[in-house]
């Protein structure tokens, strides 16, 4: 098993020791400046990442960038890349300023491969399509993987779980781009019933045409398949050992005293406090869903994120790598922002007023 | 502890897979050389692109390269990267979560936020990109990338246990006879958490193959390496599904499932060991099971007697 879920039974321990109770507000206020900090390391951690890297950034892509056009750049050209990526005559907290400023007018700089397309009007492009993906089979898999874990774990040692668990083990261990290659080798190539590449037929006309976004789930449905197959044994896996845990606690030997009906106790008792750290461990989870996906759509040509950031890597496009990532984390520092919302609402002990 | 574990048949077999590929990480090229009688390297343009047969159990690549040799050779690399990954990451989690756990307060307050961050930061993204600025490097900075952005789960596992276990009653009374910190520590507190880190040290190990493959699959590797991650990429950049060339990406694949599969395996067993209500839970379900067997056997036992 895995030690996220080590982890959940852990920090779910250390937040059940925790007396007095905290507000809400204040357990959500913390929360708020937790994530406004973290989304400021990030940009940070952006900012540093080419600057502790050998060479200097706005040389090396200036040098990429005349190696694929195959004359000088315009002075224009280069000054608009030493505005994003710094003039390294320049100093650090300079750079950084100017940085900053950037941003703030949503300005990722422009791509080198696909020069002189801004990296925000490309990310602008993919973005839905990841983001309609990942949310689907994000919440798939875990609906699936909770509701399986809680079979297994109320009947742990049955058969039932005897199969799932090692299955489950297998699944989280497997690449989730060898999943997507077997299942676009298998359902694609040999039995043909899904396209091979793409996110969306071609041949319709894009918007909201219905032939346009049935074509969007053929094509998204093996891409989709794959992450839910990859991502779902984790949470069968967490939900599995939280419910043998809370199944030996004594309210639930009441509930069992008590004569009430076995789906009763399993939901309204077992499963809703078992069920509490597979939002804490979503943080976890969520940043390995989102490499995952990252890979999958490589393998399908999906038009999301991860096959741009794919171009990008094999191009050497960094301001567009760059883009990627600050975008990519900000995206899931806001879902993990949510996360933790959702568990103050549902976890009372988040919530109850003072003493 | 060690023979309760090992009591287990999920851990056993985990282990079996494990030595195996351990043996061809460290022995591969021999046994290429020596038991194949071929090169995992050599290119080979009479048997170029052969399903698998007599003469190349799992076939041969573009060039004519043996895959089953290249399987082989390809555990060092991809087990290597893990390896180091997993040594770096584990040495960072215990850095960061038991001087947290253990010191609290101020020190508590700074480390556990950068363990926060590392948590809820997208880890992959992060190392692509870092690894993307050092393309073609081998594969031990690899690992120091993967070890070094992989370590806050880890941390905060440990952060927990060393708070409980800095409270309990035996650490107290240490602390009151007057034992000095690092011994309390060293001797006291890090051999409880033996279990945890050592479940750590093998998630780290899987995770650690996982990336490297995920990184080589996307094209960030040195091109003469052979690991299972450059295999698959290989197959995907030359058009493997569109020619129906299975054998070049199923078995490096399967390789790594085994790996993951096996660790994991090793893992339930550790787990079953350190948490103790996972295992009387089985225990009590153990009993309830057979006690139903029993029912079952009596009452099919009566029927046949009707």
């Amino acid at each position: 098993m895995t030690q996220a879920t080590a982890d959940l039974i852990l920090a779910e321990q250390e937040s059940g020791a925790k007396t007095p109770v905290r507000r809400r507000w204040g357990f959500f206020g913390r929360r708020v400046g937790f994530y406004l900090i973290a989304a400021w390391s990030a940009v940070t951690i952006n900012f540093l990442i080419p600057r502790f890297m050998p060479g200097s950034p706005a040389d090396a892509v200036i040098a990429s960038l005349q190696q694929h056009s195959g004359g000088p750049l315009s002075p224009q050209t280069i000054g608009a890349i030493e505005k994003i990526f710094g003039d390294p005559k320049q100093g650090l907290i300079h750079q950084y300023g100017s940085y900053l400023a950037q941003l703030a007018h949503g300005n990722l700089g422009l791509s080198t491969s696909a020069y002189p397309t801004p990296v925000g009007a490309l990310i602008a492009q993919a973005l839905p399509w990841t983001l309609l993906l990942l949310g689907v089979t994000t919440v798939l898999a875990f609906l699936i993987g909770t509701a399986a874990g809680v079979i297994c774990g109320w009947r742990a040692g049955g058969r039932l779980d005897g199969g799932l668990s090692p299955l489950s083990t297998f699944m989280s261990a497997v690449p989730y781009f060898w999943v997507a290659l077997l299942a676009l080798w298998f359902f694609g190539f040999r039995l043909g019933w899904f396209p091979l590449a793409g996110g969306y037929n071609p041949d319709a006309s894009f918007g909201s045409s219905p032939g346009f976004w049935l074509s969007t789930l053929r094509y998204g449905f093996l891409p989709a398949v794959t992450i839910i197959f990859s991502s779902c044994g984790g949470w069968l896996l967490g939900m599995r050992n939280m419910t043998i845990t809370t199944a030996g606690e004594d309210y639930v030997l009441l509930a069992r005293a008590k004569g009430l009906s076995p789906g009763r106790i399993v939901f309204r008792y077992a499963a809703r406090n078992a069920i509490l750290p597979q939002f804490t461990g979503f943080a976890l989870a969520l940043g390995s869903i989102l490499g995952g996906a990252l890979l999958t759509e490589t393998v399908f040509t999906y038009p999301g994120i991860g096959h741009l950031l794919y171009q990008a890597v094999s191009n050497r496009d960094f301001p567009l790598m760059q883009g990627i990532l600050l975008i990519t984390t900000l995206a899931v520092l806001l879902a993990n922002f949510i996360a933790d919302s959702v568990y103050v609402l549902l976890d009372p002990r988040t919530r109850e007023q003072g003493e | 502890m060690g023979a309760t574990i090992l009591r287990s048949w999920k851990v056993r077999i985990g282990l079996a897979v494990f030595a195996v590929f351990a043996l061809a990480a460290i022995f591969g090229p021999w046994i290429d050389h020596a038991l194949l009688g071929r090169d995992a390297k050599a290119l080979n343009y009479l048997a170029v692109s052969q399903s698998p047969n007599s003469q190349h159990l799992l076939g041969t690549t573009s060039t004519g390269q043996d895959v089953l040799a290249q399987v082989i050779v390809g555990a060092r690399d991809s087990l290597l990267v893990g390896l180091i990954a997993a040594v770096i990451g584990t040495a960072l989690a215990i850095l960061f979560g038991v001087t947290a756990g253990f010191f609290g307060r101020g020190v508590d307050t700074v480390l556990n936020f950068v363990t926060n961050l590392f948590i809820v930061l997208p880890i992959f993204p992060l190392t692509l990109v870092v690894a993307g600025y050092l393309q073609g490097t081998g594969p031990v900075t690899i690992a120091l990338i993967i070890g070094v952005f992989g370590w806050a789960g880890g941390a905060r596992t440990l952060r927990a246990q060393t708070m409980t276990l800095r409270n309990r009653d035996f650490t107290v009374a240490m602390k009151m006879l007057g034992e000095s910190k690092r011994r309390l520590i060293f001797v006291e507190v890090f051999p409880q958490l033996s279990g945890w880190v050592s479940a750590m040290f093998l998630h780290g190990i899987i995770g650690g193959v996982l990336a490297e493959a995920g990184l080589a699959f996307l094209g960030i590797s040195n091109p003469d390496t052979v690991s299972w991650g450059t295999m698959i990429q290989n197959a995907q950049q030359q058009n493997a599904i569109l020619n129906g060339q299975w054998w070049w990406f199923v078995p490096p694949g399967l390789c790594i499932a085994a790996i993951g599969t096996a660790v994991g395996l090793i893992n339930f067993g550790i787990d079953e060991v350190a948490s103790p209500r996972l295992r009387s839970a089985r225990r009590v379900v153990r009993k309830r099971t057979s006690r139903t067997a029993a029912r079952t056997a009596a009452r099919t036992g009566s029927e046949a007697a009707a």
